[in-house]
């Protein structure tokens, strides 16, 4: 935590996010997380516990989930980050973002986001077929509410449609 | 969190030139434990060298038919690897044990076999630590210790030591290469970890700007039979109360070799030799098995919180070598 009088140095950061340059002036000491939600406005992106145990702050760096509460903005210069506000095509949702409304998989909304950016990377990697491989796969985003089981069948119906 | 200065490192020898003057200097990899740590002000750099972009991230198999593995391949990435899966399953499993999918895509190799301590009081700066703040005192001792180490511990500290990589790799003899201002080196993996003794600070033998590049993993044929088995308080996503790491080679209900190591019970990643010699040279039994787990908990030292390690760890290790028998028949 800085005090007052703390002089805070700022350095050009040029982040990519959903597609876009976007250049900015940070504090080196600056996460992920909060460059999205403090710097521009991303607010999707959830802050939970902000030590990496909650998963609320996922999103995809090249194409893979990550934590932005436990990466620094600059080290994640260079790469395409995408948000959930990125999943969305021309106004059309994601068929993950779809199948979390058709089966109902979030109480309060807070987790959501980050088990949504989770749940679309699993897509692509070697998880099993079962709902129990599904479970240990999704086991870092937790949700306080308990809606674990719509969560499973939302990711299952997407993963079924995926295979035909 | 205390101000830094950050720097992206082109080369290895640009990480040790930047490194070398200053003791206050950290190599950033996955940052999973240096920016938690640093949020708690338990770590405070002045300087981060951001080391991801060198070219570090290859698996590749060696002449001698070891497994070459730079230190900046993610954890996801070796779990998933079809050399590691074939031959040193145990280290597969081990690594898809800890952690969570993020995770294991953000920390690297390097970064997990220097992961710090989950002990409570090392991350809470009010709190006295030996390990943190030297000849503060040890808080776990009598205090909160569920979860600390049986196992080479001492007066000043029973921290335990976190990773599950890293017991898989202990078993199978890795050994670690490292780069520094005084060239090059290879550590055998168990000379690695330091067991806290009188200076629980000191955690590793590396020295100051030494930087890990790579573990290499000797060719082990038996080891294609292995098996990390991890148990804790929930099903997935938590810190082992007592791992273990086991590999197996029998003819004709004999065994003729093993490697046990243990996890979530030691203050660095547990080899048990004494569990390997209790099952060398004697029938594949389930006696035999509980023979090595007492072997293997032999010194254990418990405390008020964590004396049921001590069984545990026992059924842990007799279940896994049970298991890999069941398996291998």
């Amino acid at each position: 935590m800085g005090t007052a009088t703390e002089q805070v140095v700022t350095v050009e950061v040029a982040l990519r996010i959903n597609g876009a340059a976007m250049p900015l002036a940070l504090d080196p000491r600056t996460t992920l997380l909060d460059a999205l939600r403090e710097h521009l406005r991303l607010t999707g992106t959830k802050k939970g516990c902000d030590h990496g145990q909650c998963g609320a702050c996922t999103v995809h760096v090249d194409g893979r989930r990550v934590l932005s509460c436990l990466t620094l903005a600059l080290a994640a210069q260079g790469k395409e980050i995408t948000t959930i506000e990125g999943l969305a095509q021309g106004g059309e949702l994601h068929p993950m973002q779809q199948a979390f409304l058709d089966h109902d998989g979030f109480q309060c909304g807070y987790c959501t986001p980050g088990q949504i950016m989770s749940a679309v990377a699993l897509l692509v990697e070697p998880c099993g077929p079962n709902d129990a491989d599904v479970r240990e796969c999704m086991s870092g985003n937790l949700c306080r509410c308990g809606a674990y089981a719509n969560i499973i069948a939302a990711i299952q119906d997407v993963r079924g449609e995926a295979k035909q | 969190m205390h101000p830094f200065s950050f720097t992206t490192a082109e080369s290895a020898d640009a990480a040790l030139r930047l490194a070398a003057d200053d003791p206050t200097a950290r190599y950033l990899a996955g940052g999973t434990t240096l920016v938690d740590l640093m949020k708690l002000e338990v770590e405070q750099p002045t300087q981060l060298i951001d080391i991801t972009a060198l070219p570090l991230a290859e698996v590749t198999t060696l002449p001698t038919g070891a497994l070459r593995v730079g230190a900046m391949v993610r954890n996801s990435d070796l779990a998933h690897n079809e050399e590691v899966r074939r031959r040193y399953p145990m280290l597969s499993q081990a690594l898809l044990a800890g952690a969570s999918g993020q995770l294991r895509n953000m920390a690297t190799t390097g970064g997990n076999l220097l992961q710090r301590t989950r002990c409570p009081y090392f991350r809470d700066t009010a709190m006295p630590c030996n390990k943190r703040e030297p000849g503060t005192g040890c808080s776990a001792l009598h205090g909160e210790n569920r979860g600390h180490a049986i196992l080479g511990t001492s007066e000043a500290c029973i921290a335990t030591h976190p990773s599950d990589m890293a017991v898989a790799l202990v078993a199978l003899d890795a050994v670690v290469r490292a780069t520094g201002p005084r060239g090059e080196r290879a550590i055998p993996i168990a000379e690695l970890h330091r067991m806290p003794g009188d200076h629980p600070e000191i955690e590793t033998s590396l020295a100051q700007g030494e930087l890990i590049t790579a573990v290499e993993i000797p060719a082990l044929p038996f080891a294609a039979r292995s098996l990390y088995l991890k148990v804790r308080d929930r099903a997935s996503y938590a810190f082992a109360l007592a791992s273990a790491a086991v590999a197996i080679d029998v003819e004709s209900g004999t065994v003729r070799d093993a490697r046990v190591a243990l996890g979530g019970v030691g203050t660095v990643p547990w080899r048990s030799p004494a569990a390997e010699d209790a099952l060398r040279g004697r029938a594949a039994t389930v006696a035999t098995y509980r023979a090595a787990a007492e072997a293997a908990l032999a010194g254990a030292v418990p405390r008020q919180g964590n004396a049921f390690k001590i069984e545990l760890a026992r059924r842990t290790l007799v279940r896994a070598l049970t298991r890999l028998e069941a398996h291998a028949t």
